[in-house]
């Protein structure tokens, strides 16, 4: 089972706190690689937060067919993050180019509709992507995470401590105020940098730890939504991410309803909810997307909110606490512990089955929306 | 000169042409005559015998043969009273002294169409290989990386849905303070939670009465005492115009047919419903004979039925092949489906019931584009009949597995896999293995299924099997008295023992569904298109149906 570690907080942080959280909970993973998407960026790219960053790995040849590429769709590059890889005196080895880089926009966009920017943003992405061919092919020529404004993604097959160190973490790191890292055990598929966690799309982030014993269904549904991100499926968790990106952004639902399209009521615990109607209609026609788990999954929303959502039975441990100002939402208590030592354990939170605990972008509280009773509660 | 025994047997049958030959131990037999009496094809009589009888008499063994005249049992060589091979004259022989059996080398299939009359029967298409659902494995096991389910523990909900859905970006919501509404003025159409089994429609009339009554309050039961809510099909021929106004109706699916049989009954009791139908189902096609109507012999139609039919009795009620009212599936189809909406004011799911074809994408396509098609059934070749040609149940058809999974993948790639539920019959728990069958049509895709033979078999005891034993259904001389509608031959059947076995099948599919998906992980909905569990020997069929080979 995958191990997680996110960490919100009102301050920058270094990556690095996760990937010692990740060192606790050494034991659940079994070092075949790490994920970090970083969000709400600090450092260099601070003064960047309205530029796109397009996040991935090429070869010289990949990097220039993507250089003509880009250049041709309009985007100026802005500013070039990459990791200082030669400062490393471990084992791994560099596969090529890791890049951040932050691009303006084409002229054409610039003044465009939010709508349009990220049509376009997903549009390249996927092209970028289409670009380098996959690794099926045995080429990595270009290998793209993510291209979105103000938020980074790093992935690399190996422990997750000698990722950081590899990507020069420790002595530079990257700063942000929402950090997902995820320590892979590498289960049912081949080492695959698309099938590790965390999966962006479009604002929404999520990893999930556990297998997704309804992948095939979920993947046809959301496959066949006519949505063009809606690709890859490397991991039977990716769902997770697009089905939130579905009910956020397609439908519009509020992010609470997260929990009743991946885990709906029975008809009979549905009596408490001033909503029954809906949350009934919603159960039957995204029936599809229902998981039965076992699944753990923390995201982050478009507007910043992270969350943690068990499934139906509660097959997966997961744990939040923290203090005003700093959460670290993690798969066991002891990566807690690492990165908020300080705080009050008895505030800690383990969310149940009927349970979404959601913390919003300024890391104030904890809000805890308990699905059966339709309840919203509060811990500080 | 003439000899004393003319050798010219033109015409004549010897036993070895027949498909059960009948075995009767002359020493056993009493001579009671209830063989004979009891067999519905009069194919066995007594007989005026010579046998040959060894006797000793005296105090040393000095045994003699005489050869006398006697009674005894001989099987006829008439080909229009073959033995069926049903062996009820082993049921009733209190001395085990008679018992029919199969013929491999029979030449049956060549001497039964006398009279230039096609041979006819009930039942369904014989053959006795594997077939696909039988062939298909559960195979993507939940173990060491994540727990598999406990069917004893942990809550299943072995539920489906019946009715179409509305589209995700249809759906009536209103988002106010940060809470989801429904806007209670828009139309949703109805969806029935039902049990993914449902008894498939075999008519009052093709059954008896006592069979009919039997399943009617075994599905009763199931809804009221198990919490098990099994529909059933009432096929073409209506209902007790008692149980139409009944709180009952809820558990039943109307079936409309081409003939319309039972409808003036059905429309006459609309007003004075208490409840609701749980569906209305539109036959245009039937898996055992595909491009036939519904067929319900003369011998069939005796009071009771022809009242509840308005017609007169003793005359072969056949039921057109197609609608006659039907032009397209554009036009009179649809027009069919929303008249039927209309009548139930649109609170009840209308959909139609096709035989398995080739040609099943294309109605599938033209029903996802018409909002009122509530689902669509497809009825396999292994389907069975009451009554139809040998030829339609043997050679036409299509099997369900593939057609299904077609239909299925067909629905995802326009991204309407959830909105019409696609429901697979024919052949399903043709061996036994019902849960199964039923599990693994679910994966490929299938919303839920429909039984009717095994439903006879396992509730009633219905002989029929697929080296066409029995299959007498056509012609009311069922000798279990499910198919018939003389009393001498339904009093047989006792429904309360009928309804008993109809809840033990269904409690049993229950917790053997709960037994198949557990160890998949799979509890809180049902595992339908999930065809990632799994796997068959068969390269061509793991290819054809897109799912993985194993071996």
């Amino acid at each position: 089972m995958c191990r997680l570690s996110a960490i919100i907080s009102d301050s920058y942080f270094s990556p690095m706190e996760n990937i010692m959280a990740l060192e606790t909970m050494k034991e659940g993973h079994d070092g075949s690689g790490l994920g970090l998407v970083l969000r709400d960026l600090g450092g260099e790219f601070q003064g960047l937060k309205e530029f796109p960053i397009l996040s991935g790995i090429s070869s010289k040849e990949g990097l220039r067919v993507m250089d003509e590429y880009m250049v041709k769709l309009g985007f100026k590059t802005k500013h070039l993050w990459n990791p200082r890889i030669k400062n490393y005196s471990g084992k791994m080895k560099a596969r090529g180019f890791y890049f951040a880089r932050s691009y303006e926009y084409p002229e054409w966009a610039e003044e465009a509709s939010p709508e349009t920017q990220s049509e376009l943003l997903t549009k390249t992405r996927l092209e970028l992507r289409d670009l380098g061919k996959g690794q099926d092919q045995g080429d990595d020529s270009i290998i793209i995470y993510s291209f979105w404004p103000d938020l980074i993604t790093l992935k690399e097959v190996g422990d997750p401590l000698d990722v950081g160190l590899f990507f020069g973490l420790d002595k530079k790191p990257l700063l942000a105020k929402n950090i997902f890292a995820q320590g892979r055990q590498n289960t049912n598929y081949a080492i695959n940098l698309y099938a590790c966690h965390p999966f962006f799309i479009e604002g929404f982030t999520t990893m999930t730890n556990g297998e997704n014993t309804a992948f095939v269904p979920i993947r046809e549904f959301l496959s066949s939504r006519g949505f063009p991100g809606y690709v890859g499926y490397r991991s039977d968790s990716e769902v997770f991410c697009h089905i939130l990106h579905y009910i956020r952004k397609e439908l519009k639902f509020p992010l609470k309803y997260y929990k009743d399209v991946i885990t709906p009521l029975f008809d009979r615990e549905m009596d408490k909810r001033s909503d029954k109607a809906a949350i009934e209609l919603i159960k039957r026609v995204l029936r599809p997307l229902t998981i039965d788990g076992p699944n753990c999954t923390i995201g982050t929303d478009i507007d910043g909110t992270v969350f943690m959502a068990q499934d139906s039975k509660k097959l997966r441990p997961g744990a939040i606490g923290g203090v005003p100002g700093k959460y670290a939402l993690m798969s066991e208590v002891c990566g807690v512990d690492t990165v908020v030592p300080e705080r009050d354990r008895s505030k800690d939170v383990f969310p149940m089955k009927y349970d979404m605990a959601m913390i919003e972008k300024d890391a104030k509280e904890i809000k805890i929306w308990n699905q059966k009773h339709g309840s919203m509660s509060t811990v500080n | 000169m003439e000899s004393k025994t003319r050798l010219d047997v033109n015409g004549q049958l010897t036993l070895k042409e027949l498909p059960y030959i009948i075995h009767w131990d002359s020493d056993k037999c009493t001579r009671c005559g209830q063989c004979t009496s009891v067999c519905p094809q009069k194919a066995i009589e007594p007989a005026i015998l010579i046998q040959r009888l060894v006797t000793s008499e005296g105090p040393l063994p000095l045994p003699q043969a005489v050869r006398q005249v006697g009674q005894g049992i001989k099987q006829v060589t008439d080909i229009e009273r073959y033995c069926v091979g049903c062996a009820i004259c082993s049921q009733v022989c209190p001395n085990d002294a008679i018992f029919p059996e199969y013929n491999e080398s029979n030449k049956f299939a060549f001497h039964k169409n006398q009279g230039g009359t096609p041979y006819k029967r009930g039942g369904r298409r014989n053959s006795t290989e594997v077939s696909t659902l039988d062939k298909l494995k559960f195979t993507r096991i939940s173990m060491l990386t994540d727990p598999a389910l406990d069917a004893g523990r942990h809550e299943f909900h072995i539920r489906t849905l019946l009715g179409r859905n509305l589209a995700p970006g249809d759906m009536p919501l209103i988002i106010k303070d940060n809470e989801l509404g429904l806007d209670e003025t828009a139309f949703i159409p109805p969806v029935r939670e039902i049990f993914p089994i449902r008894i498939g429609g075999m008519s009052f009339g093709a059954l008896s009465p006592h069979m009919w009554e039997g399943l009617a309050m075994g599905v009763a039961y199931l809804n009221e005492v198990e919490n098990i809510p099994v529909v059933m099909c009432t096929g073409e021929g209506g209902m007790p115009p008692r149980l139409l106004k009944s709180r009952f109706l809820k558990y039943f699916i109307l079936q409309i047919a081409s003939g319309y049989f039972g409808w003036d009954e059905i429309i006459h009791a609309l007003p004075h419903m208490q409840e609701d139908p749980a569906a209305i189902e539109i036959k245009y096609g039937q898996g055992a004979k595909p491009g036939d109507g519904g067929l319900l012999m003369a011998f069939k139609v005796l009071d009771l039925i022809a009242k509840v039919r308005g017609v007169p009795m003793r005359v072969d009620l056949a039921s057109p092949p197609t609608h006659q009212t039907k032009y397209s599936i554009e036009e009179a189809v649809a027009k069919m489906m929303t008249s039927m909406s209309m009548a139930f004011d649109f609170r009840v799911p209308v959909y139609p019931k096709i035989s398995g074809t080739k040609t099943a994408t294309a109605v599938l396509n033209n029903l996802a584009r018409n909002p009122f098609a509530a689902a669509l059934t497809i009825d396999g070749e292994d389907g069975g009949t009451g009554a139809a040609y040998n030829v339609s149940l043997e050679k036409t058809g299509h099997p369900i597995a593939s057609n299904l999974r077609e239909c299925y993948l067909n629905l995802v790639k326009i991204g309407r896999q959830n909105e019409l539920p696609l429901f697979a019959a024919g052949g399903v728990g043709k061996t036994g293995s019902l849960a199964a069958n039923a599990a693994a049509l679910i994966m490929l895709g299938a919303s839920g299924v429909d039984c009717g033979k095994y439903i006879m078999q396992a509730a009633a005891g219905c002989l029929g099997d697929e080296r066409n034993r029995c299959n007498l259904c056509n012609i009311g001389r069922c000798p279990k008295g499910i198919t018939s509608q003389d009393p001498r031959l339904y009093r047989r059947l006792d429904p309360d023992k009928v309804a008993e076995r109809v809840v033990d099948i269904f409690k049993v599919a229950d917790s053997e569904m709960k037994k198949i998906f557990a160890p998949m992980g799979r509890s809180t909905q049902l595992p339908i298109g999930m065809s990632d569990g799994l796997s068959v020997s068969d390269k061509a069929i793991a290819e054809q149906l897109d799912i993985s080979y194993a071996c």
